[in-house]
Formats: structure tokens, C-alpha cells, sequence
């Protein structure tokens, strides 16, 4: 909302000397946070000339340019700027005649853009100033030439100060309204709000014009399907004005406040409605009576029905829009906007002036409906003063009668049928309770009746009837609030609470942070990806075996190409990574813990109809909330690429591979003390052979690998990039609670090698887990230190070499009892995978 | 014959060879020519037996101080060529302690990461717990329950990420405030939580905005707390977070779910360019109906409720120009921080 001070001024006094700033402090004050502030940006002397005359002369370049002859002070006195009375001006514009009075800018001026007026030589002469057009004043858009004041209506003296003439040395501060302050929506709440923070008194403009009952125009209230039992208009008052021209120009002083309050100014009429809008909080409509048929009838759309707006659109209507019908159908969409058929013009002699009351559902519904937000909707939405419906349509009516010639007629109407606001209790005490603050009863006396409540004393505290214009209040919490700010926030002190004793972080907290500092500390830098995926990605690397994949689809999502909840970590990941690559840092090594959004296929989350707000629902609702959403698992990806160290003195660079992934994933185990293993694995966006199921017992917790080379070069990254992803809250549910301690032996261990023979396919690991098991419980650490495959070794076939070291609990164990272990473990290994001794 | 001279002439042998040994290998051969089984000395000392009884014991002892000798000597030239070649060793084993190569890879946390847990652990010391709930939510959490009125022009301001299909009244949260709900639901009272965690508006990505951020907000309910209680919390938080000088100013403002509402400023005391006044988040009084949304008598019990920017915070704490810089994942950023915010 933009609030130009002086259209402010007249109701509320300023403090003397205030300036924008301070304007903005006091509101502040009260909750009305700034947003900006706005003027016309220029500063004078900018005075009233009279053409005297002027020569045509044609130039080189085609133009032909004005030669004037401009009276800018009366005969012998001084002009504005210290300079003669009568100045020469070279013009380009071509829409004068002489006599015309104009705005000229003599030199020291400056018009918006820090376009400083000089005397300066062109054409020929030397130009003392210039004449301005609408457009240079920051007036308006109009390119038709130099502005005329009579087309204003305007015939001041030559000399007189122009700025002031036309309303340019007006600023404006523009507040944040908050969506419960429908009435801070128009300059009579804001100047409320302001004395409300200053002290200084409000003379309410509602109350001003007397308001005399026109009737004899019908208007039915015909709302048969009510949007929550609520009826779609509450007050429909009308007033009927002949003999408007609507051709009369709009006064400068309404053009230039609502310029500076951020509407355009477009013709008397619209603008008179726009400005009592602006004025008062109450939208007003003005339609073009002749064009009406018979009387109003405020009804719900019957489907089918259609109706071209003012915007020239043809709307299909809702039957849940509210629509302004006459004999001939829908001629508005209430509240909303106005329809084409009925529109002012130029040629418009009768205007009937509408002030209605409109539900804020109906009308916020209805405006999202048709993408129609507009100035009369977004106060509707917000609550209107219902009493002032009428004061808004006798202001004007008023402004027609002055501004625009007409006749004010007995037609009208006047429906009122608002229920009158809830009066609310306020025991002793209750403020205190809640603010914190002593208030003394006067205080709180002083304070309710300031913002306009009736207050009536009663046994145990107070009633207080809330002002019309506030049906945000509706409980005795709203009155605490009002007068904890309008005696000011400062006044509460600063008590800190002291909270029963805390449990602290729990275990998945802790455990959580342990692994984001181990990954860390581990040389992993964590990034935090945004969550939304193209349907490519997520079918890329969301599937572990190809099946189509089943994802939360966001319904307005900002990038159209990305509109999936991510189901995996790793496509975001891939995308950092390739943000730093593009920036020429390549070895990378990226975590990110976060959620993934995993919808079973063929579930339907969500309800179609929630319980109300403001009471709690049964546990069995609660319980199918929480049904309706997907399984939301918290996951920790890797992602490396290039080199672990780059190469150095002595060193060699080494680059990054699913070792590596491997060894994070091993890091990720120990913070959580769960033992995390490999098995070969598989997965459609992986290495075939480079890939590894990543499990704990039987559970398989997250995969690991190598890129697929040709899906890393089309998401145009290094060959190699080892990712990994883990199910951090399955891992987490499988960290145990109590670790089981083994004693510590101190006797002497025996170590021994065992090199066997196996083919190639069987993988290392089970090779060592048999031998293991086959070793028995002397065995207390087995370790393959080597893989040899070559002479000596058939070709399918590989030499596998073991550390063993062997320990007993109650003696020292003696060569043959190690030997005799081993070769059990062997035995195991050659029956289950036929491993042989290695001579 | 052991005599004098053969005695001594062996011995001279054998001190210059030892003396004339300049390495280890030089002094083993040293050892071994002259003291070895078959060196002079050793030949010598076996004659001793043949010696003439009353003649053995000068002999002996003469041959015994002689090898002494010797022996004496080969310790003390080995301690020495020890220490010399030990010197020299770690001569050789010189380094440029500025040019050894690393091969630990630099990881770093994310700041935003960092900055809640830090807020987490203010809010864990003076007794509170830390809640969490889903991102994707219902909107009963998100708005009902919190006092949004259906068709309310604050509901439309949050700039709502909707699931499809929006009949289903699922979203991605516009704030961690149904985590307040929940907790009411689901704790004992009185309660004293915080929330942290991501949040999602359809704001486009610029330096001030990210669609998808860090908030943390906190919630009190217990009997008798007051608006006095809730900046005596603000102050203790901002204290903790800015340094002794911070403090709280509270405006009116409006939320749903409170009300009182204020905007809170924090003064800012170690500001880079001054002490200031920096907007920080929004606060008040939890609404009655928010109460009522979960089942809790607004009568017996009341509290408030706060809730702020996480990377806002970290912009004005650390006086970042661009909030871009938080959500790209240039590791750059996050290794400014390493492990410390």
C-alpha cells in the first residue's frame, strides 16, 4: 500500500517538519513494515509560462522545430530562476497554440532521470528552458506533445510554482499490509494506524458527508448456494449520477496522488472510483447506467455462462462465482472485476455507483479462479469495513457532482445486512497473563477504545465490541495484541523460561551428525542438492533394476523440465559435481545426507477432504494423515571423481575409484559401528563389473560403483566417477545399541601365509570367509595381501594369498596347532570352491 | 712367544688398524684381523697354556691387559663411527618439511549444516529437544492446524510448492512450523522443542532467495509463559549467537498461528562495518487455535513460538553478499568453513 502524505495529511495531523522516514518510523511502530517510499524525482524551477508566439522553422533533418516566445513571470518582475520574464524556448512538439499555458522548466531544473534543464544552444538559438510534456514530468505515458494546462482544466497565473499546481512535490511511503488488516488497505486506515503510533488525532473520512437514502433502484440478494453458510454480499448500496461528462479531465491533484499511489490515472470516472477506493478501502464500481437492463441481482453463475470482463476476456463462469447480473445476465463478476457490456465511455451521461460488501472467500476464490487478482479483489479477500459502504458511494457521488458536472439523483439503493461484530470478553488480568506487561487498566481502556472498540465494564473484567473495520478480532487474544502494540512492544521485559531437563539429542540425532563429520573429516566435502529431478534422471538412477520408477510429482514446479521429488541422492550430486568441474575444480569428492521421497507404486497418498483446523482431530484421522504420505527415508550419497592427490614431489597423482566410494562406505560403517560389506552388484546407471551391493547381514543397505562411461559422457563428466548410496536411516536402525566387549589376550599369536588356488570368478571375499569359518576360533585376523594371476597359474584361475593370524586364549599356541587351523580353513575352501594349495 | 714385544707389537697393530677403520664394514674387518680366532692376539693368547708355570701369571696378565686394550678401543671407535654415521644418516634423511607431498583430501561440512547444529546445541543446553518431521507434508500441518483459515489470503502468500494431484492437499512444507504441530501431538507438556530444518517456497533462485532452504523454528507451551518469556529466549539465543551485546527488538506483525505476532531484529554488535539492527525472523504468542489444533486447552496451557532463516542468519552472521554461494555446492564455499562456522 502507498500512502501519499498529502492525501494522509487530511485526515491525521503529521508532526511538523516529517519526513518520509519518519512517516515510515511511526508506522513501523504499529506493524506497518516499510517497503519503500516514492516521489516524482525532480526539483524546480518549474513555473507556468503563456506561449506569446512562436516561429516555424523547418530544419535540415526534416523536423521543423517551434522558435517560442514564453512569458514565464508577470511583466517585469523575475522569473523563478532569477531571469527575465520572457524567455526563448525551442519546442519540438506541435500541439499548442499561442496563449496556451504551459509548464516550462527553467534552467537548475531537474526532471526525473537526472535530466538537469540548462540554457543550452540548438537549432540555432539558445533554448532559456524547456516545455514540458506530461511524459519528462513523470506524470504519465503520453507522447501527443507538451502538456497544455487546459486540458486540465487549468488556467493558473504565469509564474505560478507548477510542482505545487500539479501535485509533484507530493512523496509517498509505501507499508507491507498484513493479510489480517484489510482496512489498512485505503489512506482513512492508514492514517488510523498513524495516530494509532503518534498520539495525533484521526478525523475519520467516513463520517464526513451526510448521508442521505436514495432508494427506488432494485437490488435482490439471490444467493442460493452460500460458500460455507456464508452469503455472497452483505451490503449492496447504489446511487445513481446524471449529466456526468466523463470527458472532463481528472483534476491534477487525483491524477498525481494516484500516480504516486501506484494506479494510473485513465479517465475522470474510473479515476473518482479508483480514488474513493484508495480514500476509504471500499471497492466501488461505477456502471454505465443506460447500458443497464432493469435492476441488479446479486446470484451465483449458473453453469454455461460466460461474461467478457472489462479486460475485454471472455471469462467461462464458475456456479461458484458471485456475479452482478441484470435482465440481460451476468454484467460483472462481483467484487472482481466489471464486465464489458456496461463499461463507462466516453460517451456515458448516467453512471449508477455500486458499494457493496462481498464474502472473502467467495471473492478470493473467484479471483484465483480467473487469475484475476485486482486492487477491489485483494481488499475484498482481506475484509472491507462494512459500514462504510455507504459513505463511499455518497464520496463518489460527491466527487461526480464536482469533478465531473453531474447530478446527484434520489435513485438508489441501500441493502445492509452484515451481522454486526461478536463482542468479546476480556477478563482481569488476561493481558498480563499473556504480554508479560502490568498494563494498568486505563492503559488497556486507552487502547481498545483507540483502535475503535466499544468497551462496556462488567463483573470481572471487560467487553469489548470490535470496530467494523476489524473482523480479524474474534478473540481476547487479538485484544492483548492490540494493546501490547499500541502501547508499544518495548515495554516487555526479558524473562528467560527455564524448561524441565531435556534428554538431549537422541541417538539418530547423534548418530547423524557423527557420520556427516566422519565423511568429513574423511576429506568429503557435504553439499546440499535441491530435490527436484527431470523424469530422465529419475529413471536413470532411480531404479536399481530398470522398472519403470514411481516419484512425487510437484504440480507448480519452477523449472517444468524438473518437476519430480528426488528419489535418490545422486543426480543432484552428478549436478554440483559438474558445477565445480565446470569451474575448473576436478577432484572432487561431494556427501550430501537428506531426504528421498519413495511413493510405492500404486498408492495413492494424500486426502481429498481434511479435517477443520482449530480442533484436534481423532487419532484415526491423525493416523490416515500420516498414512497419506510417502515413505520419506533420510539417504548419504558419495560422489568422486578425479584425482585422490594430485602429483607432487616424489608422488605420483593417484585417481579416485569405486576403492574409493568403498573406502567412505567403510568410514560411514565405523561411525555407526556397522560392519557395511561389498558384494558384487548391479545396477542399470553402473559399471557392470565395478559395481558393488552394499549390505549389513541380509540386508542390503545402499549400492556403490563406477559410472556407466557412456552415462558419464553424455552428463558430460570424467570417465570415471565411483558414487554411493546408503539408506542412512535403515543404517542407523541397524548401528547397535550395546556393543558385545571381548576379553583381550596377551599371549604370543602365530602368523601364517596361505596361498591357494581358486578360479577367477570367485570373489576374494567368500574365499576368505570359508577359510574363516574352516579355521575355527583360533583364527583371530585373515587378510588377502595378494592376487596373482600368470605363470605358474592356469589362465582361468587365480593365486589368492592370505595372512593368518592364529591366537589361543589359554596358551601359546605351538606351530603344528596353527598349521592344523589353516588347513582346515583350506579344506573348507577347497569344498566349497575348490581351492587347492598353491605349491 | 708371548713377550713384551710380540705383545705390543700386536697391539700397536691392532690400535692403528681400529684407528684407521673409518666405517663399520672397516672397523668388522678391523675387529676381525686383530681380534678374531685367528688374529696375532688370539694366536698369542692361546700359547698362554704352553707358558711355564711360575711365568703364567705375568704372561697372563700382560696378555689379558692387552686385549683390554684392544677391546677398549674397538668400543670406543665403534660408539664413534655409530654416532657418525648416524649423523650422517639423518643428514641424508634431510626433508623440506614445506614441499612433503599431501595425500589426505580436504573435505569440509556445509556452513548451513554447521550453523544448526550450533543452534540445535544452544537450544539442547537450556533443556529443550529437538523435533523433526517430513518435508513432504499434508496440508492440514502445514496450514489448518496453524490457524490458516482454507481460502485465506495467507495461505496464499506462502508461495506453495503443491503435489500433484493438489486434490490430494499434499505439499512440500513453506515452513517447519507442522513440526510444531506435531510435537504438540505427540509430546507430554509442557513442551519445549525446536525444529530445524528444510523448507520449500516458489521463490526463484537470487541473491536474497532460494526455493528451498533451512529454517528453524522453536515452540513453548507450559502454563504462565508470556511474551516476556519469549524475548528472555530470543535475547539468551541471540546472546549466544552474536556475542554479550546482542539484543532483541520486537515490531508487530501478523502471522496465523500467533498472536500476539512480532518481527524480531537482533542488534548485531560485531557487524563487519558496525553494530546494527538486522531483521531476523518472526515470534509471538501461540494462537488459541493452534492449541486447539492439538487437542491442548488454551485456558490451562499458553507459550510462543519463533522461527527463523537459517542461511539468512549465516548471511548477516558472516556477511555473505549471495545466497547462491549457499546452494550451488562450489566446494570452495564450504572449504572456507572446513569444520568450523
Amino acid at each position: 500500500m502507498r500512502i501519499p502524505l498529502g492525501w494522509l495529511a487530511e485526515f491525521v495531523d503529521l508532526a511538523p517538519g516529517s519526513t518520509i522516514d519518519d512517516v515510515h518510523a511511526a508506522l513501523v511502530k504499529v506493524g506497518l513494515e516499510e517497503e519503500g517510499s516514492h516521489g516524482f524525482d525532480l526539483t524546480g524551477p518549474i513555473v507556468v509560462g503563456e506561449v506569446l508566439e512562436f516561429i516555424e522553422e523547418p530544419q535540415s533533418n526534416g523536423k521543423t522545430i517551434r522558435w517560442c516566445s514564453v512569458r514565464v513571470a508577470p511583466e517585469g518582475q523575475t522569473a523563478a530562476d532569477g531571469g527575465e520574464d520572457v524567455r526563448g524556448i525551442v519546442c519540438g512538439a506541435h500541439n499548442f497554440v499561442v496563449g496556451d499555458k504551459v509548464v516550462v522548466t527553467l534552467p537548475g531544473a531537474v526532471l526525473p532521470g537526472d535530466f538537469a534543464i540548462a540554457a543550452r544552444k540548438t537549432y540555432g538559438h539558445v533554448s532559456d528552458g524547456m516545455i514540458a510534456s506530461s511524459r519528462e514530468l513523470g506524470l504519465g505515458d503520453e507522447h501527443d506533445g507538451i502538456l497544455r494546462l487546459v486540458t486540465l482544466g487549468l488556467d493558473p497565473a504565469v509564474g505560478t510554482d507548477a510542482l505545487s499546481l500539479l501535485g509533484l512535490d507530493d512523496q509517498a511511503v509505501e507499508v507491507n499490509v498484513t493479510p489480517d488488516r484489510g482496512y489498512a488497505f485505503s489512506i482513512r486506515g492508514i492514517a488510523r494506524e498513524y495516530a494509532h503510533a503518534t498520539g495525533a488525532a484521526f478525523r475519520d473520512p467516513a463520517l464526513a458527508p451526510p448521508i442521505t437514502d436514495a432508494s427506488g433502484f432494485s437490488v435482490v440478494i439471490d444467493d442460493d448456494a452460500p460458500i460455507r453458510g456464508r452469503v455472497g454480499a452483505t451490503v449492496f448500496v447504489t446511487r445513481l449520477v446524471r449529466d456526468v461528462d466523463p470527458t472532463r479531465p481528472t483534476p491534477p491533484w487525483m491524477a498525481t496522488r494516484l500516480n504516486l499511489a501506484g494506479i494510473r490515472s485513465i479517465s475522470l470516472i474510473v479515476d473518482v472510483t479508483n480514488y474513493v477506493m484508495l480514500e476509504l478501502g471500499q471497492p466501488t464500481h461505477g456502471y454505465d447506467f443506460d447500458k443497464l437492463s432493469g435492476g441488479i441481482r446479486v446470484r451465483r453463475a449458473k453453469s454455461g455462462e460466460t461474461l467478457v470482463t472489462l479486460d475485454d476476456q471472455k471469462r467461462s463462469l464458475d456456479p461458484e462465482d458471485l456475479v452482478i447480473a441484470d435482465e440481460s445476465g451476468p454484467i460483472g463478476l462481483a467484487g472482481v472485476m466489471g464486465g464489458a457490456a456496461t463499461e463507462i465511455d466516453s460517451s456515458s451521461r448516467t453512471v449508477l455507483v455500486e458499494a457493496a460488501n462481498f464474502d472473502p472467500v467467495s471473492i478470493a476464490r473467484t479471483a484465483r479462479r480467473h487469475k484475476l487478482p485486482s486492487e477491489a479483489s485483494r481488499r475484498f479477500e482481506r475484509g472491507v469495513d462494512p459500514a462504510v459502504a455507504a459513505a463511499a458511494a455518497a464520496r463518489v457521488v460527491q466527487l461526480l457532482v464536482d469533478l465531473g458536472g453531474g447530478t446527484a439523483d434520489e435513485l438508489g439503493s441501500s441493502y445492509s445486512q452484515h451481522d454486526a461484530p461478536a463482542p468479546v470478553e476480556l477478563p482481569d488480568g488476561y493481558i498480563a497473563g499473556l504480554i508479560g506487561v502490568d498494563f494498568t487498566a486505563e492503559e488497556i481502556r486507552t487502547s481498545l477504545a483507540e483502535i475503535g472498540g466499544q468497551i462496556v465494564e462488567v463483573d470481572g473484567g471487560l467487553v469489548v465490541t470490535p470496530p467494523t473495520w476489524r473482523p480479524d478480532i474474534t478473540h481476547k487474544s487479538a485484544l492483548a495484541e492490540e494493546v501490547a502494540r499500541i502501547v508499544g512492544y518495548d515495554r516487555i521485559p526479558s524473562v528467560l523460561p527455564v524448561a524441565p531437563p531435556g534428554r538431549g539429542l537422541t541417538r539418530e540425532q547423534l548418530l547423524r551428525r557423527q557420520v556427516s563429520q566422519t565423511l568429513a573429516s574423511s576429506g568429503l566435502v557435504e553439499v546440499m542438492a535441491y530435490p527436484f529431478l527431470s523424469q530422465a534422471a529419475t529413471q536413470l538412477f532411480g531404479s536399481r533394476s530398470g522398472e519403470p520408477v514411481t516419484a512425487m510429482r510437484v504440480a507448480n514446479p519452477l523449472d517444468a523440465e524438473a518437476p519430480l521429488l528426488r528419489t535418490t541422492l545422486i543426480p543432484g550430486l552428478l549436478d554440483i559435481a559438474r558445477r565445480n568441474l565446470s569451474r575448473g575444480l576436478l577432484d572432487l569428492a561431494l556427501f550430501e545426507t537428506g531426504l528421498v521421497f519413495l511413493p510405492e507404486p500404486g498408492v495413492v497418498y494424500g486426502q481429498t477432504e481434511l479435517p477443520p483446523g482449530g480442533a484436534r482431530p481423532s487419532d484415526e484421522v491423525l493416523a490416515e494423515l500420516d498414512a497419506g504420505l510417502p515413505p520419506q527415508p533420510r539417504h548419504v550419497a558419495f560422489v568422486l571423481t578425479g584425482n585422490a592427490w594430485e602429483k607432487q614431489p616424489a608422488l605420483e597423482a593417484r585417481a579416485v575409484g569405486l576403492a574409493d566410494a568403498l573406502d567412505s562406505v567403510r568410514q560411514l560403517g565405523l561411525a555407526l559401528g556397522v560392519d557395511i560389506r561389498a558384494v558384487q552388484g548391479s545396477h542399470p546407471a553402473l559399471h557392470p563389473g565395478r559395481t558393488a551391493s552394499l549390505t549389513v547381514g541380509d540386508v542390503v543397505v545402499g549400492v556403490a560403483g563406477e559410472l556407466l562411461p557412456r552415462i558419464a559422457e553424455e552428463a558430460h563428466l570424467p570417465r570415471v566417477v565411483a558414487v554411493a548410496e546408503i539408506d542412512l536411516d535403515a543404517l542407523i536402525a541397524l548401528s547397535p545399541r550395546e556393543i558385545a566387549v571381548r576379553p583381550i589376550f596377551g599371549l604370543p599369536a602365530a602368523t601364517q601365509d596361505l596361498s591357494l588356488v581358486v578360479p577367477r570368478t570367485t570373489p576374494a571375499g567368500e574365499v576368505s570367509a570359508a577359510v574363516a569359518r574352516g579355521a575355527g576360533p583360533l583364527l583371530e585376523d585373515i587378510r588377502l595381501v595378494d592376487d596373482y594371476r600368470g605363470s605358474g597359474v592356469n589362465d582361468d584361475q587365480k593365486s589368492l594369498t592370505f595372512a593368518l593370524r592364529f591366537r589361543a586364549t589359554d596358551r601359546t599356541l605351538t606351530a603344528k596347532e596353527a598349521s592344523d587351523a589353516k588347513l582346515a580353513g583350506l579344506a573348507v575352501a577347497s569344498e566349497e570352491f575348490g581351492a587347492t594349495l598353491r605349491d | 712367544m708371548i713377550s713384551d714385544e710380540s705383545v705390543a707389537a700386536a697391539v700397536d697393530a691392532a690400535l692403528s688398524a681400529i684407528a684407521a677403520a673409518d666405517d663399520s664394514t672397516a672397523l668388522k674387518a678391523a675387529r676381525s684381523a686383530h681380534v678374531g680366532e685367528a688374529s696375532v692376539l688370539s694366536r698369542l693368547n692361546a700359547t698362554l697354556r704352553d707358558v711355564a708355570k711360575d711365568q703364567k701369571a705375568a704372561a697372563g696378565k700382560l696378555m689379558g691387559q692387552a686385549r683390554a686394550r684392544v677391546a677398549q678401543a674397538l668400543a670406543e671407535r665403534e660408539s664413534e663411527i655409530v654416532a657418525h654415521e648416524e649423523e650422517a644418516r639423518l643428514e641424508a634423511e634431510f626433508v623440506d618439511v614445506t614441499a612433503l607431498p599431501t595425500r589426505a583430501r580436504v573435505g569440509a561440512r556445509h556452513p548451513l549444516s554447521l550453523l544448526q547444529e550450533r543452534i540445535a546445541d544452544i537450544f539442547v543446553g537450556m533443556g529443550w529437544e529437538v523435533a523433526e518431521g517430513p518435508e513432504l507434508e499434508s496440508e492440514w500441518f502445514n496450514f489448518d492446524a496453524l490457524n490458516f483459515a482454507p481460502d485465506h489470503p495467507a495461505r496464499a502468500m506462502q508461495d506453495t510448492f503443491f503435489i500433484d494431484p493438489v486434490e490430494s492437499h499434499l505439499l512440500l512444507r513453506t515452513h517447519t512450523s507442522p513440526v510444531q504441530v506435531r510435537s504438540l501431538l505427540s509430546r507430554e507438556l509442557p513442551v519445549y522443542v525446536i525444529a530445524p530444518g528444510r523448507v520449500y517456497r516458489t521463490d526463484e533462485l537470487d541473491a536474497t532467495h532460494t526455493p528451498v532452504f533451512m529454517q528453524v523454528e522453536g515452540i513453548a507451551i507450559d502454563k504462565g509463559l508470556t511474551m516476556a518469556h519469549l524475548r528472555g529466549t530470543l535475547e539468551h539465543f541471540a546472546r549466544a549467537m552474536f556475542g554479550e551485546g546482542a539484543k532483541i527488538r520486537l515490531r508487530p506483525n501478523y502471522f496465523p498461528f500467533t498472536e500476539p505476532s512480532a518481527e524480531m531484529d537482533v542488534w548485531q554488535p560485531n557487524a563487519k562495518g558496525g553494530a546494527r539492527w538486522v531483521e531476523w525472523g518472526g515470534c509471538g504468542m501461540v494462537n488459541p487455535n493452534v492449541l486447539r489444533s492439538a487437542g491442548i486447552d488454551p485456558e490451562e496451557y499458553q507459550g510462543f513460538a519463533f522461527g527463523m532463516g537459517i542461511e539468512r542468519t549465516l548471511q548477516f552472521r558472516n556477511d555473505l553478499n549471495d545466497m547462491r554461494d549457499m546452494v550451488e555446492g562450489d566446494i570452495r564455499f564450504s572449504q572456507q568453513f572446513g569444520m568450523v562456522v
